[in-house]
């Protein structure tokens, strides 16, 4: 068989860069096959997809030497608009690629540009919408729809062009578990349905594996590292060494002293035959050692029966009430568009909540300010553009105490000081723009730290980070947690964080307050994960298929393993 | 969220008409109230001006606060004629009545008083027509309708594209506005005028970064899905003329002309009472 996509001795570099992007590759790949391309974050693996789509070398200026075919054609002589009958590409931003002003005219915009009648392109909308389940949606705005259904929209308007190739690139990245395994199960059903060539480009391994594939390519470097079927890759040490986060389960295994094998079948851990590990993991939790940390009993932030609507009538937030101690981390989950950034903006007090109260160190804040409240709660926005207002690294962590009226010399010493804890202290004089997004992200933090707040509740915190970047934000966050008693708060839908990183989940769903409760305990209760779109993790599901009578007390000590392996690293 | 002046489907004549039709009506309204200050012609106007803007079913909650908007600055347009020109009606009308004096130079005569009643009705005409309009007109579709009259597609299209794309810059305006009040800009009446003006750069800039990074990703997608392929396009939302949007053009040419002939057929556009 010939393949669809052959890069031989393919090498690229971008023009603004001095090093090639993408270096010797040769890669294959047959018609009819899905294939998961994983690689850490600067690896090349967006690039790939970019070549084959034809934005390198048309959007994306660059060299590049060796060959490129793909269904006996070179993208960069066919170019974009080329490619675009033979490639379909879904972006990572389900947001911005939404370009239609309803859903049937988004999924009908490659029609329109193909100049197809209009009664053709009616039948041909609806045929492709029916496929993703958005054909009761046709008519709906973009802003009235949620992150999982614009992506469903997306999908379809790269299909109604019968593509062969679907290239997706990081479509994991802006949704929460729940949707996120949707996602896959489309993906999936679609390249058995069609017949479709599928490329999947994502960090996040374990929630791409939830729906078998064909081949894992490993990306590092701008090499090819490993291009082997998932099985005998997750038999192998390959993601560690490359900075992919292995599946829990496969994490858990290979800590328990467990070789694992090909003909185990480690892809799903549903269906992994684990009869020969099971003594071994047994073992592993009765030897393992944890300590439950020491709570405060000192509370910092109080919610108290707290309602909040836009609507008259249609409640947004309801009953919502929690206790947040001093020193603690804690994470608010829950599915897309439950009230969770809400939440955020009555605690901040962006809006006024229709009933309840918000107690700070026990006296009611309700008098406050936004500015007043700002000194005592900070609030970092996921993405760092969202903040960054200065060209200097030094103006931008000052801002807030310049607008304050701090005299300069006190400005100074604690921009400094907490320059030094976000370890910035020797680029104080760099422009952010010469910063690596951790480093912009380290900078909006430190420009709320030098306010010493008593209490910082960041959105987000590692959205779109690959496991590297989200080890460093995170470490950092419990450092200046652990060292400075700064009580933190993230709104997150990353189920690792949460497991790893806090001491308390919060989970909101649809405007309720469903639990409130040790992490292991809610991603091991199948109700409370369901409710709120999360995902039961992998670990229970190990844990029972060994025998093991206490999920969460598993899932516990693997956590406590893996942190004391990190520490011993440092 | 509110959003208001934007196209909201709905079933009615107005809403079926395509979006040439009901731009050659409003250009043509426009025209003839512009030029006529014949009360006779400007009040049967408001009379179909406001029937129109019932029968297309437009809700308060769309409009009401851009009307009051528009009221405002009405009224001060029509305190300011009167504190500039207090006397233009009587030059226009030739005669002078008046009805009590203010204050120094200052009188209130009927002829200013009737001049400013036209200009009030002026307004009343237009702006139940651009309402009208704005809400029931789908931007694709006019889109669509401005490339079959044969102007360039992307002009159309840049239209449609801002409107899909206001909203979402709007809540990141919102949310950037908010983090950097936290932070403690002042955005509030509480700040002076001068340091409020200082501080919105502090917004402006994240804003049209994040801007300019969605505009990267719209443009790519935009691309990978061919548009400007072609100097043609097809429309999913577009629609042909009908036997409506006929009789609709025919009509607006017909009122026009006749507004226009009873405005100036005895050579001055001023329609007197005093005289």
């Amino acid at each position: 068989m010939t393949p669809i996509i052959e890069f031989k001795d393919y090498t690229f570099k971008y023009r603004s860069q001095v090093e090639p992007t993408l270096r010797d590759i040769n890669l294959k790949i047959y018609p009819g096959e899905k294939v998961l391309i994983v690689g850490p974050s600067g690896s090349g693996k967006s690039t790939i997809v970019h070549c084959i789509n034809g934005l390198v070398p048309f959007s994306f200026a660059g060299d590049i030497t060796g060959t490129l075919r793909v269904k006996g054609e070179d993208p960069a002589k066919l170019g974009v608009f080329g490619m675009s009958k033979i490639a379909g590409t879904v972006l990572q931003d389900t947001n911005g690629q939404f370009i239609g002003l309803t859903v049937a005219e988004d999924i009908a915009f490659a029609l329109e540009n193909d100049m197809v009648p209009q009664e053709e392109m009616l039948d041909r909308v609806e045929r492709v919408a029916e496929i993703v389940e958005v054909d009761r949606l046709l008519k709906n705005a973009p802003w009235e729809l949620s992150g999982g259904q614009k992506q469903r929209v997306s999908m379809a308007g790269v299909m109604v062009d019968d593509v062969e190739i679907l290239l997706f690139d990081e479509p994991l990245a802006n949704l929460d578990p729940a949707t996120g395994k949707r996602a896959i199960d489309l993906i999936d059903r679609i390249s058995k349905e069609r017949n479709a060539t599928i490329l999947i480009i994502e960090h996040r391994l374990e929630d791409a594996l939830y729906r078998d594939v064909d081949r894992i390519i490993v990306v590092g470097e701008g090499r090819i590292v490993a291009d082997l079927k998932p099985d005998e890759i997750l038999a192998g040490n390959i993601f560690t060494e490359q900075g992919i986060r292995e599946p829990l389960y496969i994490a858990a295994l290979k800590h328990a002293g467990c070789r694992i094998t090909e003909e185990s079948r480690p892809q799903h851990i549903e269906t992994m035959l684990l009869d020969s590990y099971k003594e071994q993991v047994k073992k592993w939790f009765q030897a393992a050692e944890y300590e439950k940390r020491k709570q405060s009993e000192e509370s910092v932030l109080t919610v108290k029966d707290l309602y909040f609507s836009y609507i008259e009538g249609k409640q947004v937030l309801q009953h919502i009430h929690f206790d947040i101690h001093k020193g603690e981390m804690v994470s608010v989950v829950g599915k897309n568009g439950a009230g969770k950034s809400t939440l955020a903006g009555i605690i901040c007090g962006f809006m006024k909540p229709t009933k309840g109260s918000i107690l700070l160190n026990g006296e009611d804040i309700e008098g406050l300010s936004v500015k007043e409240r700002g000194e005592k709660i900070g609030l970092v926005m996921q993405s760092p553009g969202q903040m960054i207002s200065k060209p200097m690294i030094y103006d931008e962590v000052a801002l807030g105490l310049a607008v304050r009226g701090v005299p300069e010399e006190e400005i100074k010493e604690r921009v400094y000081h907490t320059l030094k804890i976000c370890g910035l202290y020797p680029f104080r004089n760099w422009p952010i723009s010469a910063l690596s997004y951790g480093q912009k992200k380290r900078v909006t933090i430190a420009s709320i730290l030098v306010m010493n707040p008593e209490v910082i509740i960041l959105d987000e915190p590692t959205a779109g980070q690959d496991y590297r970047h989200y080890t460093e934000i995170m470490e950092f966050l419990k450092e200046i947690n652990e060292r400075y008693g700064i009580t933190i708060i993230m709104i997150t839908h990353d189920m690792h964080l949460m497991l790893e990183y806090t001491d308390r989940a919060i989970v909101i769903a649809d405007g309720h307050l469903i639990a409130d409760d040790a992490p292991v305990n809610v991603l091991t209760d199948e109700m409370i994960a369901d409710k709120a779109y999360l995902k039961k993790t992998s670990l229970y599901d190990l844990a029972v298929k060994c025998g093991i009578e206490s999920p969460s007390e598993f899932a516990e000590r693997f956590i406590h393993y893996e942190r004391a392996l990190r520490e011993g690293e440092k | 969220m509110a959003r208001i002046l934007t196209y909201e489907e709905r079933d009615t004549w107005i809403h079926r008409l395509s979006g040439v039709t009901k731009l050659i009506f409003f250009l043509l309204w426009m025209l003839a109230s512009m030029l006529s200050y014949d009360t006779r012609v400007l009040l049967t106007m408001v009379l179909g001006s406001l029937v129109i803007y019932k029968m297309s079913k437009i809700e308060w909650r769309q409009i009401g606060t851009v009307l009051k908007f528009i009221l405002f600055f009405l009224v001060i347009n029509l305190l300011a004629i009167f504190a500039f020109s207090p006397y233009e009606g009587v030059n226009i009308y030739g005669s002078r009545t008046d009805i009590v004096h203010l204050f120094g130079n200052y009188w209130l005569t009927k002829e200013q008083l009737f001049y400013e009643f036209n200009v009030l009705i002026k307004y009343v005409t237009i702006v139940p027509a651009v309402f009208t309009f704005i809400i029931t007109t789908n931007p694709s579709e006019f889109a669509a309708s401005l490339n079959r009259i044969g102007i360039s597609y992307n002009v159309g299209y840049s239209v449609a594209i801002a409107l899909r794309y206001i909203p979402d810059v709007q809540d990141d305006f919102l949310k950037i506005k908010h983090a950097q009040e936290a932070r403690g800009i002042e955005m509030s009446g509480k700040a002076s005028l001068l340091s409020r003006i200082k501080n919105t750069a502090s917004i402006i800039f994240p804003l049209i970064f994040t801007s300019m990074d969605r505009i990267d990703v719209v443009g790519n997608a935009m691309e990978l899905r061919g548009f400007g392929k072609h100097k043609k396009r097809t429309w999913y939302a577009g629609k042909t003329l009908k036997k409506a949007d006929y009789i609709v053009i025919t009509v607006s040419v017909i009122i026009t002309v006749a507004a226009l002939i009873i405005t100036f057929h005895d050579g001055n556009r001023f329609y007197n009472p005093f005289a």
